[in-house]
Formats: structure tokens, C-alpha cells, sequence
């Protein structure tokens, strides 16, 4: 593993992180904000690959399941964002991904994490929650995701993109 | 370089038959190259498998042993490296959130006040009509006044953290902590009334979980007839969220309007008693169920959330200015 890589994939985790808990959550819908460390993840698949993408997911899972106000059972984030690395890094390698396919991909992912997290609350009986309450928060999350999508993937695939060479050559 | 092998074939194709000669020399590369990305892109099974494994472990860990989680420390240790950068951040932000008040227009402001001074005479009507909501009030003031006759004081703190709802759960940060006095189980209100009750300290930050949550139950007590009942949490934010009510007295029918407050725990802890919930809004009685529902909303606005107060014990050493019963700051 290039520590360069991995310190820059954690430093946006964190930064991702803070500005969903803090920053967002003044714009939030219905208590709704955008997933933006689900949208990291999204970008180490597509840059990178599922394998580093599902690495990076569970890292940034349980920093998801431990950071201040959460307070469900850990690990649910964690497998949820575990799955998004799966998909997002299973989209396509041997074409630069266009703009459709990211936002699709970016779609995709969040309908699917937001959805394994809520499966893993029926499973464990977290919170009771009736099933058409968690269909509204997984469209809602899939709006603001593909809403921030040009804004958050092209700054963090390019980061990613820039430091991908030093790899190649090690 | 892998870069260049990969964009090679692309470009050849969009001119083919230019470079005869390197042709089969280019297709060579080019599947190299697509059998080492695609084995870049299929992670290996034994990774996949440990991973979820790990999750799942996590999983079983925190829900099977509950409050004395092996988990718990690592949660609070996370909170203390993560709490200050989240309190950082938020007073970076919130000078920028008070940003679209300033736009507001004279005409805007007019209107705000001529609904006040409805609102205002409403109230006013509704006080003075009545003798039974006379006698509502005084008693609900007297619940309030004993509330302030406990001796509590407040800590005052400010909400820096919403946690998602993609999680399910209705739980927000505040930047204060063990150092400012706080323990798990304090009461968390605001001048409109109740907020939830802190499940978790860090030496800056505190969780609280809110009274919205699905998960959270607090007694209640009907301001007119003293009945006492649970007030549950539907896990709604926002402006349509609401509570349920439901009596333990199951003939008792509360009615439109009444005040609902705390009925209080042993101790104050996790609630303590008299402080404001929310007023009721509908009524349903179902077959099947014995009990009636009454519909709370709630008075604290949880989408805006930001000063909050935190009861502590009178006397308690703290970091901040701490605001006593009587009204006087310590």
C-alpha cells in the first residue's frame, strides 16, 4: 500500500465526514443530508477498483458508526459502504468512466447502501421503522447524492487520478 | 504508464489502418493490459469474506452485550479525536448560516408581525374565554414553576452535529462534555421545551439522543387531567414530525390543545419532571388496540436546532458559565 495513497484516502473520509455531520446538516431535507463519504468510497471504486474501494468502505464505515452523534449498533455502516465498494468498483475498468456512468454508478450506490443499511436495522430490529418511511429517506439520499455528484466526484477522482501514477511506477 | 497502454488502443481505433505494420504488436498490449485491469477489478474472495465477516462481527459485538459494549470505548475514543474538529467546523459554518435572515425584506418582517399580533390575540382570547383552560394553565404553570423549585441548574451548549437520517436514528452533537459537568442520562431542553436526553459524553461533546427517535420513550403527563402515560418518538425530523401518546389510563381521552409535559424519573435522571413535550393534536382509539393514541406535536422545531440547555445538579463544577434555577448566571 503507497502511504501517500491511503493517507489521502482517509484524510477525505474524515473531511467528507465532518462536513456531512456539521455543514450539511443546516441544508439537510426531512433530516436528509448528502452522503458524501458514501461518494469517496463511490470514487476509490471508480478510479481504483472494488478491492481498495471495499477496504477504504469499511474504514470509513465504522468511522461512520462511531463518529459523535451516531448511535446505532457499529458495523451496519460498515458492510453497507463494504457493498458500495463492491459495486462501484465492479462498474467497467478498462474505459475512463463518462459522466452518465458515474452519476449511474453514483445512483446505484447510494440506493444500495442507504438500502443495506436499513436491512441490517429490520434485521437487528435497530429502530421499528415502517418500510414506506425508509423508501422516502433512500430516494431523498439517492436525490442529494447524484445532486452533489458534480461537485464532490471530479474534484476527488482527480486527487485520486493524480496520485494513481506514483503507483504504477512503484 | 499503465495509462498510456490503455489509451493506445482507443486512439487507434478512431484511425485504423494507418500503422499496419504495429497492429498486432498494439492488440498484444492491449489485452495485457484488460486482463490486468480486470483482475484489478474483481477483488480477491478472501478479502470480500473478511471484510463482511469483520461487519458482521462488529455487528454482534455492539447489539448482543448493549450498554457495556466492548464497542463503547472505541466509540468514546473516537469521539474525542472527531468532537472538536465537529465543534471547529461548526463555528466555521455558523456565522454563514445566520447569511439568508439578512435578506429578509421590511414588507417580510411587517407580515411576521401581523401574524404574531394574531397569533398574540388568539392566545389571548383563548386565555381569557375559558375558565377550564384557566385552570389548564394554572396547573401547567405550577408543573413548569416545581420544575424550576427542583434546584436545577443548566448547562448551556450549542448544537454542532445532526446525524443523518440515512441512519434511522435522531441524534445530534453538542460541544459540551464530561469537562462542562455532563454524564450520560441529562435531561437536554431549549426555551421551547423538551430535547432528549444525553446517552453518551466525551471530554468536548456529548450525544443526545432526541425525543423524535423511534427509539426514544419518555413519561408523560397530560397538563389538564394529570394523566400519565409514555410519549414515543416516530423517528421523523423535521416539521412533520411528531410523537405518540399513550395513556395508561385507557378511557382517559385527551383533549385538543393540552399541554403535555414530563412526568419525571427518580432522581432527574433520565428525565426530570415538568418540563414542556409538545401539545395534542388528534386523538385515535383503534379496536384492537386497548389504549388510546394521541398524536403530540412536539414544541421544540428539531430541524433547527441550537442553543440547548443541559439540567445538571445545582452546583455543579464547569467549564462555562452555568445558568442556576433562580435565573442567575454562575
Amino acid at each position: 500500500m503507497n502511504p501517500g495513497r491511503t493517507v489521502a484516502a482517509v484524510l477525505a473520509v474524515v473531511a467528507a465526514l465532518v462536513l456531512q455531520l456539521t455543514v450539511f446538516s443546516h441544508v439537510s431535507w426531512a433530516g436528509v443530508v448528502p452522503n458524501l463519504v458514501l461518494l469517496v468510497v463511490v470514487a476509490t471504486g471508480l478510479v481504483r477498483g472494488a478491492q481498495p474501494a471495499m477496504v477504504l468502505g469499511f474504514v470509513a464505515g465504522v468511522l461512520l458508526d462511531l463518529a459523535p452523534p451516531a448511535d446505532h449498533v457499529a458495523g451496519r455502516w460498515a458492510l453497507a459502504l463494504v457493498v458500495v465498494g463492491y459495486v462501484a468498483g465492479r462498474v467497467r475498468q478498462d474505459v475512463r468512466p463518462t459522466a452518465g456512468s458515474v452519476v449511474a454508478t453514483v445512483a446505484a450506490s447510494s440506493f444500495v447502501g442507504t438500502s443495506v443499511f436499513a436491512l441490517t436495522g429490520i434485521v437487528l430490529q435497530d429502530p421499528a421503522l415502517g418500510v414506506g418511511e425508509v423508501l422516502q429517506v433512500v430516494a431523498i439520499g439517492v436525490f442529494w447524492d447524484v445532486l452533489l455528484t458534480p461537485f464532490v466526484l471530479p474534484l476527488v477522482m482527480g486527487t485520486f487520478r493524480r496520485l494513481e501514477p506514483a503507483r504504477a511506477t512503484a | 504508464m499503465a495509462v498510456d497502454l490503455f489509451e493506445r488502443p482507443t486512439r487507434q481505433g478512431s484511425s485504423p489502418g494507418q500503422q499496419p505494420g504495429r497492429g498486432s504488436k498494439q492488440r498484444e498490449r492491449r489485452w495485457r493490459v484488460t486482463a490486468r485491469l480486470e483482475d484489478r477489478g474483481r477483488p480477491s474472495r478472501s478479502l470480500v469474506v473478511a471484510l463482511v465477516l469483520a461487519c458482521l462481527s462488529l455487528m454482534t459485538l455492539d447489539s448482543a452485550a448493549g450498554d457495556s459494549s466492548p464497542v463503547e470505548p472505541v466509540r468514546r475514543a473516537v469521539g474525542e479525536v472527531l468532537g472538536p474538529i465537529e465543534v471547529g467546523a461548526a463555528a466555521v459554518v455558523r456565522p454563514f448560516v445566520a447569511v439568508p435572515s439578512w435578506f429578509r425584506t421590511h414588507g417580510d418582517l411587517r407580515g411576521e408581525i401581523g401574524d404574531l399580533q394574531a397569533e398574540n390575540a388568539r392566545l389571548r382570547t383563548e386565555v381569557n374565554t375559558a375558565d377550564y383552560d384557566r385552570n389548564r394553565l394554572r396547573e401547567y404553570d405550577g408543573l413548569t414553576r416545581a420544575a424550576e423549585d427542583l434546584g436545577y441548574s443548566l448547562v448551556p451548549a450549542r448544537v454542532v452535529g445532526l446525524g443523518p437520517a440515512q441512519s434511522f436514528s435522531s441524534t445530534v452533537t453538542i460541544d459540551a462534555g464530561s469537562q462542562s459537568g455532563l454524564r450520560p442520562d441529562m435531561t437536554v431542553l431549549n426555551n421551547d421545551g423538551l430535547v432528549g436526553r444525553v446517552v453518551r459524553v466525551t471530554r468536548t461533546t456529548a450525544t443526545v439522543l432526541l425525543i423524535v427517535d423511534a427509539d426514544s420513550v419518555v413519561g408523560g403527563r397530560v397538563g389538564s387531567s394529570m394523566e400519565l402515560g409514555s410519549v414515543e418518538g416516530r423517528g421523523q425530523l423535521g416539521s412533520t414530525g411528531r410523537l405518540d401518546l399513550e395513556l395508561i389510563d385507557s378511557s382517559e381521552v385527551p383533549n385538543r390543545d393540552d399541554a403535555v409535559v414530563t412526568w419525571g424519573s427518580e432522581g432527574g435522571a433520565p428525565y426530570v419532571a415538568g418540563v414542556p413535550i409538545g401539545r395534542v393534536t388528534a386523538v385515535y382509539s383503534s379496536l384492537r388496540e386497548t389504549a388510546q393514541r394521541a398524536v403530540v406535536e412536539p414544541y421544540v422545531d428539531f430541524a433547527a436546532l441550537d442553543l440547548v440547555g443541559v439540567v445538571v445538579p445545582s452546583g455543579t463544577a464547569s467549564d462555562r458559565a452555568v445558568i442556576e434555577a433562580d435565573g442567575s448566571v454562575r
